[in-house]
């Protein structure tokens, strides 16, 4: 399944389709390094030294079997679980303690496999609530509606517009997110991600529940994002059709271990890889 | 016991934005002069001190507590314990310390009572969900305890009942019925439109992220601690000037037993029927636990006089409220607000039809 | 020492009391999640019920039989009109229609007995006798031995019985259990009997110690801090935890009360039990949830 690209004439010049990988200015330094993460539930291991980099840029996906930890390793990453051994280093700086607000002030933003959204608040409203870091104006300017927060309030609606705008969903916007259809509400949670213009975009499952069309128009926006804004994106799939085409790297996770990372073309054609999808369909 | 997401509406209601449409502003000025220029003249003194004003405190406890559940999503039950110490703290300055205005009074006991707020607050920083119930409980009897055995908040008076002084303001005297109406009327007008406004600002977002689904309010970077013991704080100001206004504008005295766990729940039903995270909602909620027993009575006396004898009218009063709890978090959980806004459309399409 | 002895002895023997209360809690928590605030109007409604037909003339253990028929009658009525419509929705939703359902009962068992206290007699003398020197009155110790009992019988009944394996389904995950075929609605109809059957035998040793009385009802609140400190789905966790609710309030209201003029254990127990949910906050029997996102 290959992705018809943004066709948009600023962008067009630099992305030229081509079999087997997919096309990349040469990706940046060291974003964020994962360092022999390790971490169990209960005494069971979820994850086992986990090691791997993430550089500026690029499109990396983690794939493996039903439980292989990936989800785990996520949430470990913008602070949700505290891991029992290794570090991260994100953006030069190291992190024993990441907390999900620390991540999110140090531009980490994440989707989540089963929906994160704010069911009593309309599409523009979840969206603007990823801009709350920048809103600076205490909570007394609120209530008095002065002018700067009037003002305040309308540059970061003007920015949130601007993201449903980028991902189509303008027309829904005060529809409450409840009450849309699980393919937009997806959409919603990732506006609301990007809303926060983060440096690291954690996607988890981004398609799950989609159709091929659906699915299509996610992987769009997605390579859009890394192309168009440069958001370096870390990304769980289980379309490996969609994981081939869309990523610079892959990592591949089973039983908790890394047990490969390289570029699609090295990942396709790992013994291990194959075995642990192989072994893992009976 | 799910410990994580408290509530979650069922329907949802997106909040308009800060912004007012002609429509609404017209409707406010409009209501606004009625209710400060028209009313004070025309009605008598039943309306104005046993409907409007028990309406209006009400209203504004109700709309304290929404804040905190209806929008905050944390539980609480102990709105009274607020209340009371807002009466008692405004009663104490404006008794020992004469010189101060009474709008000062008023501002320091809300400010107090959001003290002891921001402190019942801080378990919910550790404790989520249900289990927080127990600390609002406490502090319910806690602060009951505290007004009933420390006879130096009741000035020692031997009953234990003590009187509210005058309600003066800029040397005019609100005592009368219309100028209590008055007094109510434009403090909790002031307070509604700032709780309006928080609402629908980027706190009032927070707070229903919070509600909704801390953890992902976390991963977007909210403060989830500090908004919480925000809401704790503004919450129990509101309720806090609500019981100073209870006592000063209303019933005329200050006791403790008027702030019991029966006066919380009173203000939980408020806000279960009238709409939670609804501003409206506390409104209709207020009206309605005022109003209904009154109903009741009458009807008790004319209709129904041999079905309910008078002194079972309150028995049947909690069975009709009971019913109605059930019955409204099965079938219309956002409470009458929403309930009044859909036939209020329905009737509107209607009527567009040719 | 003998006085401190006897405080304790005698507020170990209240907290029986709680025990009872909370156990009927358990019940319905262990089997649908729920925390029922009604509990509390279950046990005044049985009671006033009971002791009311008892006034009326009934025999003491036909009158038992009938209350027991009418709890069982409210528990069918419960699940049909309550639970059934609210069976998907958030916690707080169905605690807040347990909140509901206390206030009609509350209201009902007044309209229909009337709001004044009944005596009510179980034959059994509230005689202090001697245990080597600590003075232990006889009405408490029977509360006791009704209490293990009926603990014995809730623990054989739920882990020994396949209605006890299918109830701890349904508390787990109602869809799935629904899924699975379990009849869900006979389920809620046994442990709500059963609740209001505890609901009864707490009611009757309630009333006869103090008199049937709308204050009953009140007896909830002090059952939340019971389950909080032992753990909300464990019935030897509400023994555990109603025995150290009663020692320490009795033993607080004594020892501490007259420095302030009493009244201590009116907000103590809940004080104790917020202190409880910092550093065991799924209580000393309780199941540890696991968040997982």
């Amino acid at each position: 399944m290959s992705i018809a690209l943004a066709q948009s004439p600023a962008t067009r010049s630099a992305t030229v389709a081509s079999p087997g990988g997919s096309p990349h200015p040469v990706p940046g330094d060291v974003l964020l390094r994962v360092d022999r993460i390790a971490m169990s539930f209960g005494g069971v291991a979820a994850l086992s030294e986990v090691s791997f980099v993430v550089r500026q840029g690029e499109i990396l996906s983690l794939i493996g079997p039903n439980g292989a930890g990936k989800s785990t390793l996520l949430n470990v990453i913008n602070g949700v679980y505290r891991p029992h051994a290794g570090e991260l280093v994100f953006d030069g700086l190291h992190f024993d303690a990441m907390t999900p607000e620390r991540a999110a002030r140090r531009g980490i933003a994440r989707t989540f496999q089963n929906l994160a959204l704010f069911k009593g608040m309309s599409v523009i409203d979840n969206v603007v609530t990823g801009r709350n870091l920048k809103m600076r104006q205490p909570f007394f300017a609120h209530a008095l509606r002065t002018p700067a927060a009037r003002r305040e309030e309308a540059a970061q609606r003007a920015h949130a517009e601007g993201v449903l705008a980028f991902l189509q969903i303008e027309p829904h916007r005060d529809v409450p997110v409840g009450k849309l259809p699980y393919g937009l509400q997806k959409r919603v949670e990732l506006a609301r991600a990007l809303a926060a213009e983060p440096r690291l975009l954690l996607l988890d499952e981004p398609m799950a529940g989609m159709n091929t069309a659906e699915k299509h128009e996610m992987a769009r926006f997605i390579v859009e994002i890394n192309r168009r804004l440069g958001t370096t994106v870390v990304l769980i799939e289980h379309d490996l059709g969609v994981v081939m085409d869309v990523s610079d790297r892959i990592v591949v996770l089973d039983h908790g271990q890394k047990i490969a990372d390289g570029t699609p073309a090295q990942v396709r054609d790992d013994p291990a890889v194959i075995s642990a999808y192989v072994g893992a369909a009976h | 016991m799910n410990a994580s997401t408290l509530t979650s509406p069922a329907a949802a209601r997106p909040p308009r934005t800060g912004a007012v449409s002609y429509r609404s502003v017209l409707l406010a000025l409009v209501t606004g002069l009625f209710a400060f220029g028209v009313l004070p003249f025309i009605g008598n003194d039943y309306l104005f001190s046993a409907v409007l004003v028990p309406l209006l405190v009400f209203s504004l406890a109700g709309l304290g507590l929404n804040i905190l559940t209806g929008y905050a999503g944390q539980l609480s039950v102990g709105s009274a314990a607020f209340m009371a110490i807002g009466a008692f703290a405004t009663y104490n300055l404006a008794l020992r310390l004469p010189g101060l205005p009474l709008l000062v009074s008023f501002a320091l006991g809300g400010l107090l009572a959001a003290l002891f707020g921001l402190l019942v607050g801080l378990p919910s920083l550790r404790i989520k969900g249900f289990y927080l119930i127990v600390s609002t409980l406490a502090a319910q009897f806690f602060v009951q305890w505290v007004f009933v055995k420390f006879s130096w908040f009741s000035n020692d008076d031997a009953s234990g009942v003590i009187s509210a002084p005058r309600l003066q303001v800029a040397g005019i005297d609100f005592g009368s019925p219309a100028g209590r109406y008055l007094f109510t009327l434009a403090i909790v007008s002031v307070l509604t439109w700032l709780a309006r406004n928080l609402v629908h600002s980027a706190t009032g977002r927070n707070w229903m992220a919070v509600r909704d689904m801390d953890t992902a309010a976390a991963v977007i970077g909210i403060p989830t601690g500090r908004v919480k013991l925000l809401a704790f704080g503004v919450s129990s100001f509101y309720l806090g000037v609500a019981g100073a206004l209870w006592a000063f504008a209303y019933v005329g005295t200050v006791e403790p037993h008027g702030f019991d766990l029966a006066r919380s729940f009173q203000i939980l039903f408020i806000v279960i029927i009238g709409g939670m995270g609804s501003i409206a909602g506390s409104f209709i909620g207020a009206a309605f636990i005022v109003l209904f027993p009154v109903l009741l009575s009458n009807l008790a006396a004319t209709w129904l006089s041999g079905v309910i004898d008078p002194g079972n009218v309150e028995n049947v009063q909690k069975i009709v409220f009971g019913a109605l709890i059930i019955l409204f978090l099965i079938k219309e959980p956002d409470g009458l607000a929403r309930l009044l806004q859909a036939t209020w459309h329905r009737l509107r399409a209607r009527h567009r039809k040719p | 020492m003998q006085f401190f002895l006897e405080v304790l002895v005698g507020g170990l023997l209240a907290g029986v009391m709680y025990s009872m209360v909370a156990i009927g809690f358990v019940l319905i928590y262990k089997a649908s999640g729920i925390f029922n605030f009604a509990q509390g109007s279950m046990v005044l409604f049985a009671a006033l019920t009971f002791v009311s037909l008892v006034e009326k003339g009934l025999n003491f253990w036909l009158a038992l039989a009938a209350t027991l028929l009418v709890m069982v009658l409210l528990a069918v009525a419960v699940g049909r009109l309550v639970l059934r419509p609210l069976v998907n929705r958030p916690p707080m939703v169905l605690f807040m229609a347990t909140l509901g359902l206390s206030f009609m009962l509350e209201g009902a068992a007044q309209w229909l007995w009337g709001a004044q206290v009944h005596a009510l007699s179980l034959g059994i003398e509230d005689r202090p006798f001697d245990v080597g020197g600590v003075f232990i009155s006889e009405f408490d110790l029977f509360a006791a031995t009704t209490a293990a009992l009926l603990v014995t019988a809730l623990s054989l009944a739920f882990n020994r019985t396949r209605t006890g394996l299918r109830l701890r389904a349904v508390a787990d995950d109602p869809l799935a259990a629904l899924a699975v075929g379990v009849h869900i609605e006979g389920l809620w109809a046994v442990v709500w009997s059963a609740a209001g059957a505890v609901a009864l035998v707490a009611g009757l040793l309630w009333g006869a110690r103090t008199g049937v009385q709308f204050s009953l009802s009140l007896i909830v609140l002090k059952a939340l801090p019971v389950l909080i400190i032992g753990g909300f789905s464990s019935i030897p966790g509400a023994i555990v935890g109603g025995l150290l609710v009663g020692a320490s309030e009795k033993l607080a209201e004594v020892y501490a009360g007259p420095l302030v003029g009493g009244g201590i254990e009116n907000w103590f127990p809940y004080v104790l039990a917020l202190l409880f949910l910092f550093y065991r906050p799924f209580g000393l029997f309780g199941e540890r949830t696991v968040q997982r996102i």
